[in-house]
């Protein structure tokens, strides 16, 4: 017996291919994905949840006369195919013309990206129950309390259209996470890897309970504006929401904080930003929704915003270029940069706390929310080892503040930078950045914790 | 689905399963939305599977296909109960569920028109018709429109003997009118935030939105707030719109009483609680005219947190969670129950689909109306801030800590409704802020809102929610912060 999730490309491929030859619409595009997720969840130092998923999806998108539709489905009988092929025809005629619809691609050449690891992909329930063991035990040796997650999966992705475009993914993933409790603090380290050897669940554990430990009995000290030290965890969840700024389609319905401030100097000279699906730290397919190929993008040079990411139908009502960044059609959001990489310093995070006077050390943020769109203010709190910085050295852990920092102040306002390294938060998808030391970074409230 | 759920329920226990539940779930999804007269989004999808849940050596193991053979469904019980003895490995004690009866039922929430049989021209012209009118006003840079559709048929069978067949549709719609002058970027939404309104109704619940009728409303609305006063820093009264409460509710009421939270299980993403056991029945949450519940009986009314039973067999519940003022009840399930020794689960256990484990989440969490006439209670106010529409929210992960902000307020004066206001926003302490309360308006001003995109849990899984709600007022209350220099 087989689960659908081990279907090959190959299979995906001939699946995409009978749905081409069902389809009577003017033109078809298919997308065919088959999936293995596993997930193993740790609390109060025992494993309590412990989860595997087996998935296919089959995507069909019809156009006819110019209008274009989606219909999706998991179910391979000839009788399903055939459904969601009538289905996305039906959905498309039933609706105005489209007049920004583009035919579809042709065929296309793709940059490879070696994304897929066996190890990850062959690991079993139980190597991930024996690494958290570990790490339990730990945990019960140190008299703390640990939670988090070891999960690891693959996928295997085909995108095929009528017009002769075929394009195909294979990548796994894992990811360790990892939260270290003690009565009045906590520490939190997370990874994750398209390879599974490059985790370390001990180390990290390790980490997530120095940070616990070291933010033992937080004082309370007021709110204001703090010179504050950023972990890259930190700085992934505050620049992630920079991410759709980036798109045309945000710039062209003036809800970007781009609109009008292209090309003029937003940000500090030490800020540049890439997006790069090719970069040895990313992840992901090298082509977009619509399969045209991921280019590489230079968004910010020197604290200028130079460039933003095209669709194929954005970048015409824009006479711009397509950078293959589109969303799968058809969406009204357009596009997105989505493999962003922030160039690094070359600073320790020793170096950064030994130079500030007073400061403020930040783990991690949570429940970041955009106040206002176009000042790019974030409201959020720290979370899990937030520290005082005083004369050079970390005196211990304090109260968790709430922040209400604009974006663009913050990117003006760095003083320090790390190397740029994969990092991994909970409010952004994953990016390549930096520690920051951040001048005079706003805390606005403390709460109880 | 009867056939797979027990060949899969017989192999779980074939392999020395000691508990096995299944849930078979076929679901339809249709979502269409518009932009500045354009069609956007138009999909359908359907996702028919299965997941397996199972106890073996006194450990949890879960797996999930849609390879819906006999083949399929024996590899993945398989694959489960596998899970399981490796969960076993780190292993403190075993899993102790809260007893519960076996029941054999079926049940569909009722709804007079069902949206998948509404021609899909008729759902876009109701949408363009209603961006028309957004787009008439000047000013307005972006009118969006959207509706979303759910049938979800589930079949919940137990290695105790339950077998429990529910059909629940579910239906909502929004309209959004976006605003670009000078260095500011305004909006309103009708007739809530972040999607509209959803509940456990057909197409008929689209129809009595008058999405058309209030979308002119709304765009002179979001235009005019680039012109009106900012919002002030300070401390307020503050009065709060019943969809603004609604999430209040949601954000430091339905979070922070879910007993997976409060004992740790939810500490590595979604967080804990400040709600710690010893606080049950002794804490003062709020005022003595607070009067909270969590209900998922379809009395309560049709909102995305109701149903006949929940995803491990037990039935919908009515619990206090607030009672006078005091803190009286959770959100449990078997295994959390047990573990704080009540007799019972309160029956909130859900899953997104059937490749997700079923886990505590707010059914329709709601204040129960006072007695105030909404005309009365602007009369009786001095000076204040009337909040309303949700535009941010945010909460510490304990849920003590939280800063929300509103598309719009107004002033209030002198017992009456003011100038406009722009940016407003207020923040607080969960229990503080629930002690200032002194007014709630009555029935006759109570929406049950449907929250459509609650995150929790790893995998992480979206849930819709329920929060009834009418106008309330607070005192002393922190405003104006989100915007401080």
């Amino acid at each position: 017996m087989k689960p659908t999730a081990q279907l090959s490309l190959a299979e995906l491929e001939r699946i995409g291919a009978k749905i081409l030859k069902l389809s009577e619409a003017d033109e078809t595009e298919v997308d065919v994905s088959a999936a293995t997720d596993a997930l193993t969840r740790f609390a109060n130092n025992t494993i309590h949840q412990n989860v595997a998923e087996h998935t296919l999806g089959i995507s069909v998108r019809a156009v006819v006369d110019g209008r274009t539709a989606r219909s999706s489905t998991n179910k391979t009988y000839d009788e399903s195919l055939r459904r969601v092929v009538a289905s996305a025809v039906t959905l498309a005629r039933h609706q105005p013309e489209n007049p920004d619809l583009l035919p579809l691609l042709g065929k296309q050449k793709y940059q490879k990206v070696s994304r897929y690891f066996s190890a990850t992909a062959e690991t079993t329930p139980q190597d991930r129950a024996r690494a958290v063991t570990r790490v339990c035990k730990m945990a019960d040796k140190n008299k703390q309390t640990t939670a988090g997650i070891f999960a690891s999966g693959s996928l295997n992705s085909v995108m095929a259209n009528s017009k002769g475009l075929f394009a195909s993914h294979r990548q796994t993933r894992s990811e360790f996470s990892v939260t270290i409790l003690e009565e009045h603090s906590s520490g939190w380290a997370k990874s994750n890897s398209p390879d599974i050897r490059k985790l370390d669940p001990e180390e990290l554990a390790e980490r997530a309970a120095r940070t616990a430990a070291g933010s033992r009995a937080p004082r309370e000290i007021p709110a204001g504006r703090y010179t504050t030290i950023l972990r890259p965890s930190a700085v992934l969840d505050l620049v992630g929401f920079l991410f759709y700024d980036f798109a045309g389609t945000a710039v062209l319905d003036k809800r970007s904080c781009l609109t009008g401030r292209m090309g003029k100097k937003l940000f500090g000279d030490n800020i540049t930003i890439w997006d790069d699906a090719y970069h040895p730290l990313q992840s992901g397919a090298p082509y977009d929704g619509e399969g045209l190929p991921r280019q590489k993008v230079l968004l910010v040079d020197r604290g200028v915003p130079k460039n933003l990411v095209y669709s194929r139908a954005t970048a015409k009502k824009m006479k711009a270029k397509p950078t293959g960044h589109g969303f799968s059609l058809p969406n009204e959001y357009g596009e997105a940069p989505m493999n962003l990489v922030l160039s690094g310093g070359d600073k320790s995070t020793e170096e950064m706390i030994r130079t500030t006077e007073r400061g403020i050390l930040v783990t991690r943020l949570w429940y970041i929310r955009e106040v206002d769109p176009y000042q790019k203010i974030l409201t959020g709190m720290t979370r899990d080892g937030t520290f005082l910085i005083e004369n050079g050295n970390v005196s211990g852990g304090v109260r968790n503040f709430r922040f209400n920092q604009s974006i663009i102040e913050m990117l003006s306002n760095v003083e320090m930078m790390g190397p740029a390294v994969r990092a991994a938060g909970e409010e952004s998808f994953e990016m390549v950045v930096p520690t920051m030391k951040v001048r005079d970074f706003h805390f606005s409230e403390v709460t109880k914790f | 689905m009867h056939d797979l759920a027990h060949l899969a329920i017989e192999t779980a226990k074939r392999r020395s399963a000691s508990y096995a539940d299944v849930r078979v779930m076929d679901i339809r999804h249709r979502d269409i939305s518009t932009k500045n007269g354009e069609v956007g989004t138009l999909a359908e999808s359907e996702s028919l599977g299965i997941g397996i849940r199972v106890i073996a050596g006194g450990a949890w193991g879960f797996s999930s296909t849609d390879l819906l053979t006999n083949e399929g469904v024996q590899a993945c019980a398989a694959e489960a109960v596998s899970i399981a003895k490796a969960s076993a490995l780190a292993k403190r004690e075993d899993v102790s569920l809260a007893p519960e009866k076996s029941h054999v039922d079926t049940w569909q929430n009722p709804f007079l028109k069902d949206p998948f049989r509404v021609p899909v021209e008729q759902q876009i012209d109701l949408l363009l018709a209603a961006d028309k009118e957004m787009r008439r006003v000047k000013g307005v840079t972006v009118a969006e429109g959207s509706m979303s559709f759910r049938r979800i048929e589930q079949l919940f069978a137990s290695s105790t003997g339950s077998s429990i067949h529910q059909i629940k549709m579910q239906s909502g719609a929004g309209i959004v009118a976006t605003s670009f002058a000078g260095t500011e970027i305004q909006k309103r939404s009708y007739p809530n935030s972040f999607g509209g309104q959803h509940m456990l109704q057909g197409y008929e619940l689209i129809e009595s939105l008058d999405l058309a009728g209030n979308a002119g409303r709304i765009a002179e609305e979001c235009v005019a707030l680039h012109s009106a006063a900012q919002c002030p820093e300070g401390q307020q009264t503050i009065i709060l719109g019943s969809s603004q409460l609604g999430l209040q509710i949601h954000e430091s009421i339905g979070h922070p009483i879910e007993l997976d939270r409060v004992l740790g299980m939810e500490a590595n993403f979604a967080g804990m609680s400040f709600l710690t056991t010893e606080k049950l029945r002794k804490l003062k949450y709020g005022s003595d005219i607070v009067n909270v519940v969590a209900d998922a009986r379809l009395e309560h009314g049709p909102g995305l947190g109701t149903f006949a039973y929940d995803d491990e067999g037990v039935p919908a519940q009515c619990t206090p969670i607030i009672t006078n003022g005091l803190f009286t009840g959770y959100l449990s399930s078997r295994e959390t129950a047990s573990s704080i020794g009540e007799k019972r689960s309160g029956g909130t256990m859900r899953c997104e689909s059937w490749n997700r484990l079923p886990m505590i989440r707010m059914t329709n969490i709601s204040i129960n109306p006072g007695t105030w006439k909404y005309d009365d209670l602007i009369a009786d106010t001095d000076d204040a801030i009337l909040m309303e529409t949700n535009r941010s929210w945010s909460i510490d992960d304990k849920r003590y800590h939280f800063q929300f902000s509103t598309e719009i307020g107004w002033e209030i004066k002198g017992g009456k409704q003011g100038r406009m206001i722009k940016n407003p926003s207020y923040s607080g302490i969960t229990t503080e802020f629930w002690n200032s309360c002194d007014a709630i308006c009555s029935r006759d001003y109570w929406t049950l809102w449907g929250t459509p995109n609650c995150g929790k849990g790893q995998p992480q899984q979206v849930m819709g929610t329920g929060h009834g709600a009418s106008p309330a007022r607070f005192r002393n209350i922190k405003v104006g912060v989100a915007f401080a220099k």
